[in-house]
Order: C-alpha cells, then structure tokens, then sequence
C-alpha cells in the first residue's frame, strides 16, 4: 500500500496523517466521522459529497485525498458554529428546503461557496440555478432550495 | 478506493516526463474529473499514475507585451472563465468553458486535459481550433510546438506522444483582435450534460462584409473540426438569409455526424445546420452588425 503523509486542516482544526493514495478525498473525511459528506454517484454527478477545498467548491469523490495536502477543507459539520447554524443553514430550515435530507449538506456547501463568491450582488432566480446545477435533489423539486439560496444571500 | 496500482507524483515537469517514460502503461493525472470517473467504473488501463498536480507553474494564465496569451494546461475551467485577461480577450472561449459540466466540475477540471483527453465533445475544442490555439508540448527531446489543427486524429486519439506533456496553450494576438465570437451548446439538458453538438464561431466584419468567419463543430465528425467550406461561403458575404442558408448548404460538406444513442445522424445534421447559422448570426451581432 502507497502512503503519502499529508497535513490539512478540516473545519479549522489542524490534521497530518499518511493516506492510502487510492482514497478520494471523500472516503477520507467520512472515515474521519464528517459523515456530512455523502457519497451518491461516485462520479462526479450528484454534489451530494460537496465539500470546499481553500473555499473553492469541489465534488470530493473526484478529488484524491493526497491533494488535500496543505489546504484548508470545509464540510457542512464546521458551518454551524457555537451550536449556531450558519446563515445558509438557516435558510434552509427557513425555506423548507430539506426534506430527506441526504442531498443538503452537499447543497449547503454549494451555496456557501457560490454566496460567498457573488458576495453584494443581486442575484437572479436563473444565476442561482446555473449556480447549483451540480447539485442533484430527488425530493424537494428544487424550488425551496433556489428560495433558500436567494434568502441566505440577504442574510 | 480507485483501483490505483502505481502513483507518482511528479517535482517538474522533467519528472513527470521520465515517469512516463519508465512505464508504457502510466497515464497523466490532472483535474481527475474524467481519470478519476474511469477508475471509479474499474477501469484498469488508468492504473498507472503521473498526478502533475504539484506542477504550479503550468497553473499560470499571462498575456505577454505583444499580445501573445499563455493559458497553462492546469488552469482550471473557472480559473480561465474568471481571468480578466481571458474575459477581455477570448469571450467565447469563457462561453464554452461555461458550459462544461456543473460549478464543482469546472472547478476542478483542466483545459488542458479537455483538450488532451481527446474527447469528440471537447466543449473548449471549438475555441481552441477557431483561436488556433498553439500548444507547447515537452516530450522526451525537449519542447516543441504543435497546432490543434491536426492535433485530434481520432475519437479520444491526439497525436501526443506517450511520454508528452501539455504544458501550456498559446493563443496569437491576430487570432483574436478584431473578432467577435459565439457558443452555442446544444444538449439534452441545461447543464452537466455532453454536448449532442457543440458549434463555435469567431468572425470580423469589414464594413457591412464578412470579412473572416471561422467556424468549428464539436461531435458533428470523428474529431472537434474546422469548417473550410462553410467558411468560404461566408467570405466577402454581407450577411443576410441568403448568405446564413449558402453557409448552412456549405457546412454539410464539412461535416461527419452518426447516429448515436444521443442523437440520430439527421437529427445531428440538422442541428449543425441551424448552429452554423445561428452563431453567425450571433457573432455578427457581438460585432455591432445585423442579419
Ligand atoms: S458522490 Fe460525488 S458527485 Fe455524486
Ligand atoms: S431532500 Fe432528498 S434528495 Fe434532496
């Protein structure tokens, strides 16, 4: 088994560790209990495994674990802070957008890292859609989730 | 876990060539969106791994004092559409790029690696071949430069050798000054879809002339392709219907679709020909003209 030793920081704490070179990203933090990391598709077509990566947004089964190696990783568990949900969770409560909920924490993250991006601009229902159009739900038909999205960014 | 049986991770770029060269089955890892997808099916011909990730210097997007603009091979998608300097000069390439995938997709996938992959639907192949894109290659007897016409020779074929290395893309100035340009992705679905057909046009105008028109298919043959008939047709045209439809006539010269479980071969055909006159009409339009 190929190791490499690599040192990140996920929600702000600091790790450093040897990961099996065969391991995404995502199988990676979910074996480290950030369960909020979902695994649908494998392939890079659901969103549910979204997590940022220096705050970009990336589907982290299609992302090796090794190339974590000095950066900072976001996962929906370290969005809530002192017991408090962040602006986007809220939203989304608010809204109705969660129902089974498997595909939320993914979805959490795609809106984080496109608000943050768009930070001060006024944004379309179709900027929004374009957006999270990386982001597969089987339940809510969307609708919330686009309303969530535009409510958080006035957050 | 992907399937991986051997991993190198490449200190320069002279590295990564020798690693290739040492093993006849290792294959270059960039953004992974497309290598990391094979190995996930269990792909075992991807079981071999240069990863050239650690190569920063082939991240670089710069223009040069004469206009000359250098796009590394592993700028991502959003890091080329988002770069002022490409907003500037290349819009149509953003336009193409745009329409990769979904956010976390172009967030990690490469052009350089769009391109090299060699794929019929290549979105960023339609501006890299009305551009004429150069690419800068390294191989095993140092650096050379090749043209993407005639880069692709086959569905998912280049005429890369097996120890090459993209390093960066060279875009000329008097491939983009004076042009206006356009995109049009026909698709199944709105986003995260492959391309049923791809069309790209770049265009000057001299006067109420066409003077140049370049027009480029992805999945309308076995390769991405430049359209010299239909462009010919264009030449010294004012645009009007007449012109749009003598355009159209002339791209089904220029043109190889088949049927696929996408699309039937017609069906294709007819898309290319509405394409061909669409982003016509639209590239003379983003020149300040009318059709
Ligand atoms: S599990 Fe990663 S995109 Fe579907
Ligand atoms: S809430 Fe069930 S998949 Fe989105």
């Amino acid at each position: 088994m190929q190791t490499i030793n690599i040192k990140l920081t996920i929600n702000n704490k600091k790790y450093e560790m040897d990961v099996d070179i065969r391991k995404s990203l995502m199988d990676l933090l979910r074996e480290m209990g950030f369960t909020s990391v979902k695994q649908g598709c494998g392939v890079g077509e659901c969103g549910a495994c979204t997590v940022l990566v220096d705050d970009v947004s990336v589907d982290s089964c299609l992302y090796l674990a090794v190339w974590a190696n000095n950066k900072a990783i976001r996962t929906a568990e370290g969005e809530c802070k002192d017991g408090r949900l962040s602006p986007v969770q809220e939203a989304y409560v608010e809204e109705g957008a969660v129902q089974c909920g498997f595909c939320t924490p993914g979805l959490i993250m795609a809106t984080t890292s496109f608000l943050e991006k768009n930070k001060g601009k006024k944004l379309s229902r179709e900027e929004v859609k374009k957006g999270h159009a990386g982001n597969l739900c089987r339940c809510t038909g969307y609708q919330t989730i686009i309303n969530a999205a535009i409510t958080a960014g006035k957050k | 876990m992907f399937p991986i049986e051997k991993y190198h991770y490449a200190s320069s770029v002279d590295d990564a060539i020798q690693a290739l060269a040492a093993d006849e089955k290792s294959k270059i890892i960039a953004g992974g969106t497309d290598v990391l997808v094979r190995l996930h099916e269990g792909d075992t011909e991807y079981g071999c791994l240069v990863d050239i990730n650690g190569l920063n210097k082939l991240k670089e997007i710069r223009i040069d004092d004469d206009g000359n603009i250098y796009i590394g091979s592993l700028a991502t998608c959003t890091e080329i559409m988002e770069h002022e300097i490409i907003r500037k000069h290349l819009p149509m390439l953003v336009e193409s790029l745009a329409t990769i995938g979904g956010p976390q997709v172009r967030n990690t996938a490469t052009m350089g690696g769009n391109i090299c992959n060699g794929a019929v639907s290549a979105d960023s192949g339609c501006a890299a071949l009305v551009h004429e894109f150069d690419l800068v290659i390294e191989g095993r007897e140092g650096e050379r430069m090749e043209s993407i016409n005639g880069f692709h020779t086959g569905p998912g074929r280049t005429i890369l050798n097996h120890s090459d290395l993209l390093k960066y893309f060279l875009v000329r100035p008097e491939q983009y000054e004076g042009f206006s340009g356009s995109y049009i992705k026909y698709a199944m679905r709105g986003a995260m879809d492959i391309a049923t057909i791809g069309c790209g046009a770049m265009l000057r105008m001299d006067g109420q002339y066409i003077d140049t028109l370049k027009l480029a298919f992805a999945v309308a043959a076995p390769t991405p392709i430049r359209c010299p008939n239909a462009e010919k047709a264009a030449e010294k045209q004012i645009p009007t219907d007449e012109t749009l439809e003598a355009i159209a006539d002339a791209v089904e010269e220029d043109v190889k679709p088949r049927t696929s479980w996408r699309a039937t071969k017609e069906f294709r055909l007819h898309i290319i020909r509405t394409l061909a006159k669409r982003v016509t009409k639209q590239a003379v339009e983003n020149q300040g003209g009318a059709c």
